[in-house]
């Protein structure tokens, strides 16, 4: 099966590498060509124009960049708070260990999606497109630690009462830098796992958000913005290639599982 | 000492559970509430005719309360089943759920049923038939639908006018199979089981007894968190395909930035899926207490 994972990375490397090229293959997302509304596809405009005129190509690929940028960071900034959560309770053991996950169950216990919409909505939903794009990742990696924590907890945990840890212990060393140099360390591996499935979940929650108009504002596109689209009518009747955002985005998302397809598997 | 009624303290940890999350999720409830922008404020204010010496006084007439007072109200109000009032809608927040509560109800329950049978059935077959063919079409059925946003999903129903409350059993549909056929799949490799099938043990017999029996309370635990699958995708889905039910109120309060309707309607939320949790839960615990009697 190595080879489904090397295809899913391929796949991933070449729509990467075309979304940082984007500057140099497409025009400006936010050109409008007034003249040429709805557009089909042709040589000018590879996959057509929107009903604002905006080429349509430009904006996948500037909308991939945005999603395939931003929840890699979200989902890094949600490791962060998991490792520190769940490596600090794994590590510290007893009443320490049992409020912390307690606090967890609680949290993994809202529903996603509602906790998501209701933080959301406490910030400012006018704002500029960029910090409308820091708000929706940033409110993904602050909210999606929960689960990460809880396995992180568990591996921390069996580290902690490990020979080697115990053995580092007896040697003087301290309880921050056992943490530090001994502990951690060793939880890069799930860390790393926990990394690898957050982003495909973030990518998804944020094509929702986006979908539902709580998501990066207009007129920077992003997956969301883009599958939002699809509430044209006419995206059924006479302009298949509205589609092609829908197809790209589930090719992405297909080829992290597979990637992590493979690291479930045993070697 | 052994635990000599392990079920009431299941139980008793559960209802902790619920009361706990009532409590702190309040808290947290009333502290974005009062932290939320308008909050404190006098629709008089507004008023153009009024100079700034009648604004100031206006606003210094408003009571200072602290948030520990606030919230103690706040907890007061909330059990004596006063949710206030919607600042968009102009309605009683009680008043608001009891409206919509049902059609949210209907949806994630045809929902839930649907893709249980479906995704169930399905790994059943899977497991029974070793068919790789028809594990493989399922497998990627499945993963082409993990792969698809809920609410994108809900816009294709829409679109292709198809019944839209079919969606939840679509969402809820890929991770029940997935979960159950890999716990099935064990299951089935185990050697007793290989043992029985070798024995000639029919395979409804053996599926019913040595299959699907011990894999109920992880089923059951997979029961409760459907539970909070469903209820979040109840919001694009019923946002997008206009039912007026519970997600829909929670899009157009987060749409208008009605904090007090979206944590009132989150906490009801989280408190049904934490009974429905709580319920496989404790259901998990008897039925795998009651095989553990017979096994022994």
């Amino acid at each position: 099966m190595k080879w489904v994972r090397n295809v899913g990375v391929a796949f991933l490397a070449i729509v990467a590498l075309a979304c940082l090229l984007a500057d140099f293959v497409a025009p400006s997302y936010a050109r409008q060509f007034r003249d040429e509304p709805g557009a089909a596809p042709s040589r000018q405009h590879l996959l057509g124009t929107d009903d604002l005129g905006r080429d349509r190509f430009a904006r996948v690929l500037y909308g991939t960049r945005v999603s395939l940028l931003l929840a890699p960071a979200a989902a890094l900034l949600s490791s962060l708070l998991a490792v520190l959560i769940g490596g600090a309770a794994g590590f510290a053991g007893g009443w320490v260990e049992r409020i912390i996950m307690a606090a967890t169950d609680l949290f993994l216990s809202l529903p996603w999606l509602f906790l998501l919409i209701t933080v959301r909505a406490l910030l400012p939903l006018n704002v500029s497109p960029i910090i409308s794009v820091v708000i929706t990742f940033a409110l993904l990696g602050c909210l999606g630690w929960a689960a990460a924590a809880r396995v992180i907890c568990a591996d921390a945990g069996s580290l902690a009462r490990s020979d080697f840890i115990l053995l580092a212990r007896a040697s003087g060393s301290s309880g921050f830098r056992l943490l530090w140099r001994q502990v951690v360390p060793n939880l890069r591996p799930i860390v790393f796992a926990q990394f690898w499935i957050s982003i495909p979940v973030f990518i998804l929650a944020e094509a929702n958000l986006g979908v539902l108009g709580l998501g990066v504002a207009e007129p920077l596109p992003s997956w969301g913005s883009l599958l939002r689209e699809l509430q044209s009518y006419s995206a059924m009747t006479g302009q298949p290639w509205q589609f092609i955002p829908l197809i790209l985005f589930v090719v992405v998302v297909s080829c992290f599982h597979l990637v992590l397809l493979e690291q479930e598997s045993p070697a | 000492m052994p635990n000599q009624h392990p079920l009431l303290t299941s139980l008793a940890r559960h209802a902790g559970r619920i009361a706990s999350t009532v409590v702190v999720g309040g808290l947290l409830g009333a502290t974005l509430v009062r932290v939320a922008p308008g909050f404190g404020i006098d629709e008089a204010e507004l008023d153009s005719r009024l100079s700034a010496q009648s604004i100031q006084a206006l606003r210094q007439a408003q009571p200072g309360q602290s948030l520990g007072a606030f919230y103690f109200q706040y907890l007061v109000r909330l059990l004596r089943g006063d949710l206030g009032t919607s600042r968009s809608l102009q309605r009683p927040v009680a008043e608001l759920l009891k409206e919509r509560a049902p059609e949210t109800a209907k949806s994630v329950v045809l929902g839930l049923a649907l893709g249980w049978m479906l995704g169930l059935s399905l790994a059943i077959a899977v497991v029974m038939s070793r068919s790789w063919t028809l594990d493989l079409t399922a497998t990627l059925t499945t993963g082409l639908l993990l792969c698809l946003p809920a609410a994108v999903l809900a816009l294709i129903f829409l679109l292709a006018r198809m019944p839209e409350r079919l969606v939840l059993a679509l969402i809820v549909f890929p991770n029940i199979f997935r979960y159950s056929r890999n716990l099935l799949a064990r299951n089935g490799s185990l050697p007793y089981v290989l043992t029985a099938r070798a024995k000639g043990l029919g395979g409804f017999q053996l599926l019913v007894w040595h299959i699907l029996r011990p894999a109920a309370p992880q089923l059951l635990a997979l029961a409760g968190v459907s539970v909070s699958v469903a209820f979040t995708a109840a919001i694009p889905v019923e946002a997008l395909c206009d039912l007026p039910g519970l997600g829909q109120l929670a899009w157009k309060a987060a749409l208008s930035r009605d904090l007090s309707l979206l944590v009132t309607l989150t906490m009801m939320v989280a408190v049904v899926t934490l009974v429905a949790n709580s319920l496989s839960d404790l259901l998990g615990k008897a039925l795998s207490s009651g095989t553990a009697e017979v096994t022994a």
